[in-house]
């Protein structure tokens, strides 16, 4: 089922929680709503499923208006971050639940249930759990027994408010991989918020970054994550170092440096803020045209990469720099020692016109 | 009990006992525990046995023949009707406000939380008295309620209406703090999965409040039966007609029937007994059923 939202705005007493979204959701893709907390990201995802009502605009699911369809109605999965089983029932019965409430007439035969419910038990692997009581699992398990049960009414969508949220941090990767698996199979539409940036690159097909209750930027993980559209998409995706300067003759003066990059064209005359990732600062031992003069701080050597903090030679700016680790070995960097720092790649954006 | 709710956290007093950090010299221990079981020996316990021993004192037959008596049985068939009116009354409303509270949110909240506990600070007497005030033969309705025959104080439904009022918040008083501690997420998952209200209500709220509910009950009643103040002045004190038990163990004991007085009232000790015994027996599974949802 495709899901197109439009014009939705929102309001808790004075605070405005969505305002005017527009959205179209096609069917079959897993989506991420991403923001910090605040911006509206659950509240859509519940005004979807019908568990919250909009104050102005509407929701079309497959083409037809659900606006004031109430939630029984709706066909839709929908998963809480802290479970929501019920706590007195069996697993069996969990699952079991939305087959047994459907009216007597569509209600199917209780071999059927029996049958259906260990099916889906298995799908989520965790038939031998179905006699436990939902105390008795683990997080992780708990999760996968909410699926199954949202998976029982086959909804038309799947809508998963963090999913992973509450649980630690190696459960969230091996349940994140399970559930990417999980839609490849079904093809659900499935809508899920989430305000870690990773879970929401690595697991969706296009990802919805909110602030504020607006829409910031809709894209594949990867346009997202490389043509972040505002300075917040930029700042939200990942690290960051700010360089502050004026563009003059399409290049950024920034105290004695001078950087030109494409991305300064159209900025010519203005004050602007050029952003910079971690992996894109380059250490030298020697000073190269543009080079910002700073001195190691502290090193950090985990995994892969290594994370420099340097504070700049003039202001005393704060720069995150990540360096492959053969590269580090090779500069064999120790805190104190004066360097230099390269940006090999900036962005900029308009200036924010609130 | 107001404000009570049940216990489900124990094994806090062990880890205190078990670390010399926490625990109190021995002499503080014993003056403490001393003070605390003394007390209750000396003015609950010794009471408790002497309503026993001098209901008895006449003997079997002489206990027997005293709660045979029609009037004593006029009272206690009189005191279970007030306590299965008022009870399953008491128990909806305290439902409904409890869900109320919890679930919604709306103007007079505050009101109705404190509303709830009003007769837990007025003085039974007086609520006794407004209800004279309000239906009496000089009260607001009397002339109404006399023109159409209607006899509301002293008589039965006074009797019912005293007891309604002062036995409302025991229900309500246990279920709020549990619903609000279980919030509304399994509701909603319910009604997601296509329940309807009833639906939701019958196989998801009420199997998880049922061990509150019935101890709010079981309290509940325990006042019904019980209730002397608010009853007292609504009954009119009419043999065989409006005296519920303690109005009858008070009336047999200004007539000096000491051992009649006392077999009625050993009747109201021993509900208590039960009640406790029930209200042990509830804790017990709770905590049981909590614990076993936690481990």
């Amino acid at each position: 089922m495709s899901i197109t939202v439009s014009g939705i705005s929102k309001r808790f007493g004075a605070f405005a929680a969505l305002s005017d979204v527009s959205l179209d959701f096609p069917q079959g893709e897993l989506v991420a709503l991403l923001g910090p907390s605040g911006c509206g990201k659950t509240t859509l995802l519940r005004i979807i499923a019908g568990l919250e009502t909009a104050d102005a605009g509407t929701i079309l699911l497959d083409g037809e208006d659900a606006t004031s369809k109430h939630v029984r109605e709706r066909q839709v999965g929908f998963v809480f971050q802290h479970y929501a089983l019920f706590r007195h029932m069996s697993v069996f019965e969990n699952v079991a639940f939305g087959l047994r409430v459907k009216p007597r007439n569509q209600r199917p035969p209780e071999a059927v249930i029996r049958k259906k419910v260990m099916g889906l038990l298995d799908l989520v692997q965790l038939g031998w759990l179905a006699e436990r009581n939902p105390a008795q699992l683990s997080g992780g398990q708990r999760q996968r027994i909410a699926l199954a049960r949202a998976l029982a009414v086959e909804p038309q969508v799947l809508l998963l408010d963090e999913p992973f949220g509450a649980l630690d941090a190696k459960v969230r990767k091996e349940l994140r991989r399970w559930l990417r698996q999980l839609h490849d199979e079904l093809h659900v539409t499935s809508i899920f918020v989430t305000h870690d940036q990773e879970e929401a690159l690595e697991l969706a097909d296009r990802v919805v970054l909110m602030n504020k209750g607006r829409i910031e930027q809709i894209g594949a993980p990867s346009e997202v994550y490389q043509q972040p559209a505002s300075a917040f998409v930029y700042g939200f995706l990942g690290s960051s170092n700010l360089l502050r300067g004026r563009v003059e003759h399409g290049a950024l003066s920034f105290g004695a440096n001078r950087f030109a990059f494409d991305a300064l064209s159209g900025h010519e005359g203005r004050e602007v803020t050029a952003y910079v990732r971690p992996h894109d600062l380059n250490i030298s031992r020697r000073a190269v045209k543009g080079s910002i003069p700073a001195t190691v701080r502290r090193v950090l050597q985990i995994g892969a990469l290594a994370r420099i903090e340097a504070t700049g030679a003039g202001d005393g700016t704060l720069y995150e720099v990540e360096l492959p680790r053969r590269d580090f070995a090779e500069l064999s960097l120790t805190p104190g020692e004066a360097v230099h720092l390269v940006p090999g790649a900036l962005q900029v954006f308009a200036p924010d016109p609130g | 009990m107001a404000g009570g709710g049940l216990s489900l956290h124990g094994g806090g007093a062990e880890r205190f006992e078990a670390k010399s950090a926490t625990r109190d010299p021995a002499p503080v221990k014993a003056l403490v525990l001393g003070l605390g079981l003394g007390f209750f020996a000396l003015f609950l316990l010794l009471p408790l046995v002497v309503v026993f021993a001098e209901a008895l004192r006449k003997g079997l037959a002489a206990y027997l023949a005293a709660l045979a008596d029609p009037d004593a049985l006029s009272a206690i068939r009189l005191t279970l009707i007030a306590a299965a009116i008022s009870v399953p009354l008491n128990l909806i409303f305290g439902l409904a406000a409890a869900w109320a509270i919890a679930k919604y949110e709306f103007r007079g909240k505050a009101l109705l939380t404190t509303l709830i506990d009003l007769p837990f600070s007025v003085s039974p007497v007086i609520a006794g008295l407004i209800y004279v005030l309000v239906f009496g033969t000089q009260g607001w309705f009397g002339p109404w309620l006399a023109a159409h025959d209607i006899k509301i104080v002293f008589a039965v439904p006074g009797i019912v209406l005293a007891t309604l009022f002062v036995t409302v918040p025991f229900v309500a008083r246990e279920l709020i703090p549990l619903m609000e501690a279980q919030g509304t997420e399994e509701e909603e998952a319910a009604t997601v999965l296509g329940a309807s209200g009833w639906q939701t209500f019958r196989h998801v709220t009420l199997p998880n409040i049922k061990w509150g509910l019935l101890y709010g009950v079981i309290l509940s009643n325990a006042r019904a039966m019980g209730e002397f103040g608010a009853v007292s002045v609504v009954s009119g004190h009419i043999r065989g007609l409006t005296n519920t038990m303690p109005l009858h163990v008070e009336i047999l004991y200004n007539e000096y029937q000491f051992a009649a007085a006392f077999a009625v009232a050993s009747l109201l000790a021993l509900l208590a007994l039960v009640t406790l015994a029930l209200k042990v027996a509830i804790e017990w599974r709770a905590r049981r059923a909590a614990e076993e949802s936690h481990r």
